[in-house]
């Protein structure tokens, strides 16, 4: 049963007026990298813009997509719209991923004002930082007015996206550890806020206590803006400290809004534009380049050449062909 | 080419979801993205995540015996959001004479308990090869 292929032109009309199916097949072809959606991210980005990103990250188990979760459901009753982009890594084996966070999120499923969409590290083609990115302007033109990206702080990509964003939230929990598990990731950085997870558990004050101490060595203000980057005590099972969560997620977008939050949104530019432009290269070379391979690779095997002199012959042959 | 993606569902009282977390290993296993939506899920839960997700493939596992009433149900939801091309298998114990009556409905396959792991990635696969470019 061959089924029509509705054209992205035709999506993103749709997408604009809230259909869920056409936002979820434009992601669908936003991270598979279709060549067919090209001009129709061109004129989403456009017209996206609007709304407010936040990149939350934090090592696996620290509790962060129940956050998502509780987070939303506070961001519901002030009548925002919430898309959730959980990224998960891929198994390093096969390439396939078992994406369970929707489990934790399940009360807002039927929510028409919330959007979920996970998405494996791996399934993004030509890198996750242009797929999410991506991802979140569909969101953002199909009527979202938060954007979180929950992604596992372990690899340096997943940190680039949740700096990526307007406002990163950087999670860290008790009892994974004696120590603050943001530090060894080089999160600790990034973070607009910190929130200590799971502050119901008897343990969670010291985790608060050995954060605050770590924080107060680093820059705890960030030049240019003046933003001092809070400490907050969140527990998901009770709901403590969530409104002051979410009462420093909306000064921060303030301040991400204003004119101190110029570098911020020129730093997000560069990145994207770093992160697209090297998608593009690599696209073409591998275009241009296959014919060659082969015959090079047979010869770095009898070694009649060295790797970098046949990979500069590779180059220059990619060069010519394109 | 990007991984097939397939939601898992478990609807109903049933509380068993051992056999449905071997599937989905199984299909990890073999590159595909998989999600799982958790126990007892209503249709309408199982239809908006299979549409928010744009799976190829929605996997519906019951144990249960609602399988004829459970079905009409998610065909309706999926015509609603306008997403009738998701490919919906079935999987679970049930009689001969409800398969039949599954397929009818559009049910594209009935994978029963004692499928083997080869053939149901092979299933996924060919019905996601038949349905061509999306
Ligand atoms: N005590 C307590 N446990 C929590 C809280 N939030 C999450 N958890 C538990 O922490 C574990 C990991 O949660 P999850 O949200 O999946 O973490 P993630 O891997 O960072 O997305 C689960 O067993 C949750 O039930 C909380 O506020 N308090
Ligand atoms: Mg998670």
């Amino acid at each position: 049963m061959k089924t029509r292929y509705v054209p992205s032109t035709e999506l993103l009309e749709r997408a604009q007026c809230g259909e869920m199916a056409a936002i979820g097949r434009l992601i669908t072809r936003a991270e598979g990298n279709v060549e067919e959606i090209r001009s129709t991210l061109s004129t989403i980005y456009q017209r996206a813009g609007r709304a407010h990103v936040i990149g939350l990250t934090g090592v696996p188990g620290s509790g962060k997509s129940t956050l998502v979760g509780t987070l939303t459901a506070r961001l519901r009753t002030k009548g925002q719209k919430v898309g959730i982009v959980a990224v998960d890594p891929s198994s390093p084996y096969s390439g396939g991923a078992i994406l369970g966070d929707r489990v934790r999120m399940s009360e807002l499923v039927l929510d028409p004002g919330v959007y979920i969409r996970s998405m494996a590290t791996r399934g993004a083609v030509g890198g996750m930082a242009r797929a999410t990115l991506d991802v979140v302007d569909i969101l953002d033109i199909g009527g979202f007015d938060t954007i979180i990206i929950e992604t596992v702080g372990v690899g340096q990509d997943e940190v680039e996206i949740a700096k990526a964003s307007h406002t990163t939230v950087v999670v860290s929990a008790p009892g994974l550890g004696d120590d603050i598990q943001a530090i060894k990731a080089g999160m600790l950085e990034i973070a607009d806020i910190h929130v200590v997870s799971k502050f119901d558990r008897s343990d969670a004050n010291r985790t608060m206590v050995d954060l605050k101490k770590m924080l107060t060595f680093g820059a705890m203000t960030s030049a240019g803006t003046g933003w001092q980057t809070p400490v907050v005590g969140v527990s998901s099972l009770s709901g403590e400290g969530l409104d002051e969560l979410v009462e420093k997620i909306e000064l921060h977008r303030e301040v991400a809004r204003s004119s101190r939050g110029d570098a911020r949104r020129r730093a997000i530019a560069t990145f994207r534009l770093q992160k697209t432009a090297e998608h593009l290269l690599v696209e073409r070379f591998t275009k241009a380049s296959a014919s060659a391979v082969p015959a090079l690779a047979e010869r770095l095997s009898r070694r009649q050449g060295d790797p970098y002199a046949l990979a500069n012959e590779l180059l220059a042959s990619a060069a010519a062909s394109s | 080419m990007e991984p097939i993606r397939v939601l898992l569902a478990k609807v109903g009282l049933d509380g068993h979801d051992r056999g449905v977390k071997v599937v989905a290993r199984t299909l990890r296993d073999a590159g595909m993205d998989v999600i799982y939506s958790g126990l007892h899920r209503t249709p309408a839960e199982v239809v908006t995540a299979a549409v928010q997700e744009d799976v190829d493939v929605l996997g519906v596992s019951l144990l249960s015996g609602v399988q004829l009433t459970v079905f009409p149900k998610i065909f309706a939801l999926l015509e609603e959001h306008g997403a009738r091309d998701m490919i919906v298998i079935a999987g679970g114990v049930m009689p001969d004479e409800d398969v039949v009556e599954l397929k009818k409905m559009g049910v594209a396959e009935v994978l029963l308990q004692d499928t083997t792991p080869d053939k149901i990635v092979a299933t996924l696969k060919r019905l996601v090869t038949e349905r061509g470019a999306r």
